[in-house]
């Protein structure tokens, strides 16, 4: 099977994830966009490492430290919505113009 | 990987009719739920291709990490703030919708006449690594010490932000004098108010 199909579903992945970043009005759905976006790179890395590199293994290195930092970020990013919309009484997006002039 | 070519090609292609239609479902399904149970099966699906690919070790993770801790942490964060709202209709937000769409179609044709023109040096002779796990150890505690160091303290970070940010603030150790007869013990600290932002 070649290379390009694994790309080509990466960068689907990732352009769906993009749209879901864009578009979408709860925050909690805008943090799960992110998670595509990062599965997406995930699954460039490890197509690189299985077709390129099959010796040193270094796109999967990769990836376990890309998932490690989705952790966190999960974890922080849930954390400041249910912080917002204790203060806000919303998760709507339109609404969060704090950083706004 | 020791299947026979076909398997894997129909294998692949139902991991990627899961992962596209599900992850189309997490955008556009309007209960969020859904959304959440189906990012649960975009995890899973791309979990399967990292096993198409022999990356054993890193399915196994993905399905432990995503699904058992990022998936669940998400159900949880929807679960804390399930409010039914309405949202108010934002003048032109179609418009932004179709420019979004468009965009992200131009990227992805972009990015599929990039990859199918590149030459890419594909390198399928050298032969697999006999303990995958043994490679990936190796790497982490020799060339990629530091941000596995780094990877650990970033967790701790992340862990006590989390809490600090989360919990709900309480007043300590202010008695209130109550005149008369003794009231019943509460046994639960007074959160303090916050003043909403403007």
């Amino acid at each position: 099977m070649p290379l390009e199909f694994f790309l080509i579903v990466a960068a689907a992945l990732f352009c769906i994830g993009i749209y879901g970043l864009v578009t979408s009005r709860n925050a909690v759905r805008v943090l799960m966009s992110i998670e595509l976006l990062l599965n997406a790179v995930n699954l460039n890395l490890i197509a690189f490492s299985n077709f390129l590199d099959r010796q040193a293994l270094n796109g999967q290195v990769f990836t376990v430290f890309v998932i490690t930092v989705a952790a966190a970020e999960a974890a922080v990013g849930l954390a400041i919505i249910l912080s917002i919309y204790r203060n806000r009484d919303t998760v709507d997006m339109e609404q969060f113009n704090l950083l706004k002039w | 990987m020791n299947l026979g070519e076909g398997v894997q090609f129909v294998s692949f292609i139902v991991l990627t009719v899961m992962i596209i239609g599900a992850a189309l479902g997490v955008v556009l399904f309007e209960k969020i739920v859904y959304s959440a149970f189906l990012l649960g099966a975009v995890f899973m699906s791309i979990a399967g291709l990292y096993v198409l690919q022999n990356a054993d070790f890193v399915a196994a993770a993905q399905i432990l990490i995503y699904v058992g801790a990022v998936n669940v942490l998400i159900l949880f964060a929807i679960m804390l703030v399930n409010k039914k709202e309405d949202y108010a209709p934002v003048a032109g937000r179609w418009i932004r919708k179709a420019a979004a769409a468009f965009v992200s179609t131009g990227l992805f044709a972009l990015l599929t006449t990039m990859l199918l023109r590149t030459n890419w040096k594909i390198n399928l002779s050298a032969p697999l690594p006999s303990s995958p796990i043994e490679v990936m150890g190796e790497h982490f505690f020799s060339d990629f010490l530091l941000p596995f160091e780094l990877a650990s303290v970033l967790l701790l970070m992340a862990l006590i932000g989390a809490v600090v940010l989360a919990r709900k603030e309480t007043i300590m150790g202010e008695e209130t004098a109550i005149v008369g007869e003794t009231p019943a013990p509460v046994l639960e600290l007074p959160e303090r108010p916050r003043e909403p932002v403007a």
